[in-house]
């Protein structure tokens, strides 16, 4: 065993490109809840989102396009789950588990003729000398257009929530949807709006996987990903910036249990390989005792009868 | 006033499958009146105003508003029209401020910081005290209404809808919304007022439209018209009024000494120091505004929350850490304020309800198999003796009317002997003679020797069968007095005054 071998630089630089699928997926579904909507179908719209982006950056060279295709291929598969939660009023979480099922079959179905191929590559951004100053150039300015579009969406979120009208509208939705109706406010639209901005998010954050994290098509890629975005939605307290902060804190492990894999210490590999997902439930439970800040009609069906 | 109308409704006709709900309603209302809609619960006073206020379309009918037609779409248009509404409950979110309430409810709402000095100014103006920036889960009832109010005066509106808002209000609390009230009528605001409060509306309202069945059965001038001939219009017929034979109370059946238990969620309340004494025969009557320990002190009475040694006894045995199913096996029971979800399963049938609390004293189950034939007896033998209007004892609860579900599970308590009896808003939502008829049930109960408490915020009830009157104030249980002679006054300043006006009259 050789700690040594680790690159600090490099290996902090890696919390940015882990950390970027669950920032996207967990952003995405904040705000589907702060709008009353719980949307479990998160790995399900990342999957989709994998494999739509995967095949439109391969067809047409271009990985922003492959972006965008997956943007729409997350919002699309989640269109589906606002009909039957909103318009079929179907139980929630029920609609989002199958939502999960019916994306990770439907995507190994579409991916079927790209198993093996390499995407094409998604440059960093070019900060031209300022990419060269020491430890800040490597760590912060080597990355893609797609991490800092992450950090700049979780705070474009964070200003629409607290400072404008429609950020206070959303909430209002998802506090009590009942009351937000009586005053006039369109529930079903504002919620279907949210769910495919979840939706989206959630495709843009499978895509990364895909595109530029692995980078490569296989069945089930995202492993559990979309399940962690919405462990950290609670973890967060539905609040986007301890989101970045909750998924820094998992980017990083995962990074440190793959770097200590790497050199070989002397610990099977599959205590490793679990070690992230452990520390994030203990994590989860010491912070959540005091989160009891959930929307007040979060998954809870609304009919405008009353 | 003006001999043109403010709004005028002519023929207004609304049906849901099964019910008219409005069936050719006709009234107007002049500016600066004080119009008064009466009716029992189901009478259609909530659609009515709904179809004022945008919410529900009309299926024919017209409305004018000045002369010219007025026909809102959607809540936003009726607000630029110039209505406001204080809604009876569920329009405020309890996790934002004051401010941002104030400002979902209006269009075009200026910035924060202008609106924070709005609020201020018209909360001076009309007397209603109230900080912009707390959060709205903190506020008391009261103080919630008053958000409300404020909501509609910044839109300056020309006709203020106000939905039952005397309910969760102390009679000082409601002086002090009365006085607000005359100062806008004063102002050329008309205020369309709803309630069952008769008394309140004989000294507020000009003039008043009866509603019976979704029709408009009657109006009269409050003030020239007795609450009685009101309430027998309201109900078209002869209201029996609850009779008790003079009695003497009993042993202390049930004892709570210096009984305190944690509140169970961040939004509930604790239970603070509470010494009562309960006699046989006797009928303790608790008032309070609502959320200030009612559900909480039912819990611990009932069994759902255990409590420390000592707190609770029962003919001197110490009851506090018994379930609910040990205590009715000791005569026991409680019929708790929600119907749906906490007395009753809203999907199960009547009989599988009956089932439920009545297993035990009943003898329903032979060692764990139910006998469900008894069962259907022992619901049928409720439906029976309770009136309960319902199809029969298959029915599901939920398919029940709010009123003929209380009547069954207070009938279900009832039919069980208890020896205690603890029920908390008994004739919530039941029209007046059938809530006549618990209320004479309950008073049978005490009078053939059993224990009651009974819970509740209506006032009038808790003064008609009450012994003893205590009332809740955060937690704490005032010294109960007998309820014979007892002023409103005195029920006011037990009940904590007008909550949060501490600021107006220092």
């Amino acid at each position: 065993m050789d700690l040594s071998s680790i690159n600090p630089l490099l290996f902090i630089a890696g919390f940015f490109v882990a950390a970027t699928p669950l920032i996207f997926a967990a952003i995405g579904e904040l705000v589907a809840e702060r709008a009353g909507v719980l949307n479990l179908g998160v790995e399900g719209m990342m999957i989709m989102g994998a494999i739509c982006g995967f095949a439109t950056a391969v067809e047409t060279g271009s990985p922003l396009l492959g972006f965008v295709a997956a943007a729409v291929g997350g919002a699309v598969l989640s269109l589906l789950f606002a009909f039957l939660t909103q318009i079929m009023l179907a139980n929630q979480v029920a609609s989002g588990l199958s939502l999960t099922l019916f994306g990770l079959g439907f995507s190994a179905l579409l991916g079927q003729n790209y198993i093996g191929i390499k995407p094409p590559r998604l440059g960093d951004v070019d900060f031209g000398p300022l990419g060269d100053i020491p430890v800040i150039g490597p760590i912060l300015l080597s990355h893609d257009i797609i991490v800092y579009l992450g950090i700049a969406l979780v705070f474009g979120v964070w200003a629409v929530l607290k400072f404008t009208r429609a950020g206070l509208v959303l909430r209002a939705v998802g506090e009590n949807h009942d009351a937000a109706h009586a005053l006039g406010y369109k529930v079903v639209r504002i919620r279907t709006l949210a769910i495919m901005f979840g939706g989206a998010c959630a495709g843009v954050g499978g895509a990364y996987i895909s595109l530029i994290r692995v980078p490569q098509w296989t069945e089930g890629m995202t492993a559990g990903v979309g399940w962690i975005a919405l462990a950290l939605v609670v973890f967060a307290s539905w609040r986007p910036l301890r989101v970045l902060l909750g998924a820094y804190l998992f980017g990083g492990l995962v990074q440190l249990q793959l770097n200590l894999q790497g050199v070989g210490v002397a610990i099977p590999v599959e205590y490793l390989a679990m070690s992230p997902y452990v520390i994030t439930i203990v994590v989860l439970v010491v912070l959540s005792r005091d989160a009891n800040r959930a929307p007040g009609s979060l998954g809870r069906i609304f009919h405008a009868s009353q | 006033m003006t001999d043109t109308p403010l709004l005028s409704l002519s023929g207004l006709t609304k049906a849901y499958p099964g019910v008219v709900a409005n069936d050719h309603v006709s009234l107007s209302i002049a500016p600066g009146e004080v119009h008064a809609l009466l009716g029992e619960n189901g009478a259609g006073k909530s659609t009515l105003v709904k179809m004022i206020y945008g919410l529900v379309k009309p299926d024919s009918g017209t409305m004018h508003m000045n002369g010219a037609l007025f026909a809102p779409t959607e809540p936003r248009a009726a607000r630029s029209a110039g209505v406001g509404m204080v809604f009876q409950h569920f329009s405020l979110f309890d996790a934002m401020t004051v401010a941002e309430n104030i400002a979902l409810g209006m269009e075009n709402a200026p910035k924060m910081r202008a609106l924070s000095a709005q609020i201020t100014a018209v909360s001076e103006t009309y007397g209603l005290p109230l900080s912009p920036d707390r959060v709205v889960g903190d506020l008391s009832a009261g103080e919630r209404q008053r958000v409300e109010i404020i909501r509609c005066l910044l839109q300056d509106p020309k006709l203020l809808i106000m939905d039952e808002p005397t309910s969760v209000l102390t009679p000082q609390e409601v002086e002090i919304l009365f006085t607000t009230l005359r100062k806008l009528s004063a102002e050329g605001t008309a205020i369309l007022y709803i309630s069952h409060k008769l008394e309140e509306i004989r000294s507020l309202c000009d003039s008043a439209t009866i509603l019976r069945l979704g029709k408009v059965v009657g109006e009269c001038t409050p003030r020239e018209t007795t609450a009685r001939d009101m309430a027998e219009m309201m109900v078209g017929k002869i209201l029996q009024t609850p009779t008790r034979a003079a009695h003497t109370a009993g042993d202390v059946v049930l004892q709570l000494k210096a009984l305190n238990a944690p509140a169970p969620s961040a939004f509930g309340i604790a239970l603070k120091d509470i010494n009562v004494d309960l006699r046989a025969g006797e009928v303790l009557g608790i008032g309070g505004v609502a959320g200030n320990g009612q559900d909480e002190l039912l819990a611990v009475l009932s069994g759902e929350r255990p409590v420390a040694g000592g707190m609770i006894l029962h003919r001197g045995a110490d009851i506090g850490a018994l379930g609910p199913n040990q205590r009715r096996a000791r005569a026991i029971l409680t019929a708790p304020e929600e119907r749906m979800g906490h007395a009753a399963v809203p999907d199960m049938s009547l009989t599988e309800n009956a089932m439920l609390t009545g297993a035990a004293r009943q003898g329903l189950d032979r060692r764990g198999f139910l006998d469900w034939p008894a069962a259907t007896r022992f619901a049928q033998s409720v439906i029976d003796a309770f009136d309960v209007r319902t199809p029969g004892p298959r029915a599901a609860a939920r398919s029940l009317s709010g009123g003929n579900l209380q009547k069954f599970v207070i009938g279900r308590e009832v039919l069980q002997r208890p020896e205690i009896l603890v029920v908390n808003q008994p004739t919530w939502g039941v029209d007046a003679s059938a809530a006549a008829a618990i209320r004479q049930a309950l008073l049978d109960l005490a009078q053939n020797g059993a224990a009651l408490i009974v819970i509740s915020q209506d006032l009038d009830e808790l003064m008609e069968i009450s012994d003893r009157f205590a009332a809740l104030n955060e937690g704490r249980l005032s010294d109960p007095r007998p309820a014979q002679g007892i002023t409103v006054e005195e029920i006011g300043l037990m009940m904590g005054g007008a909550h949060g006006m501490e600021v107006a009259h220092a």
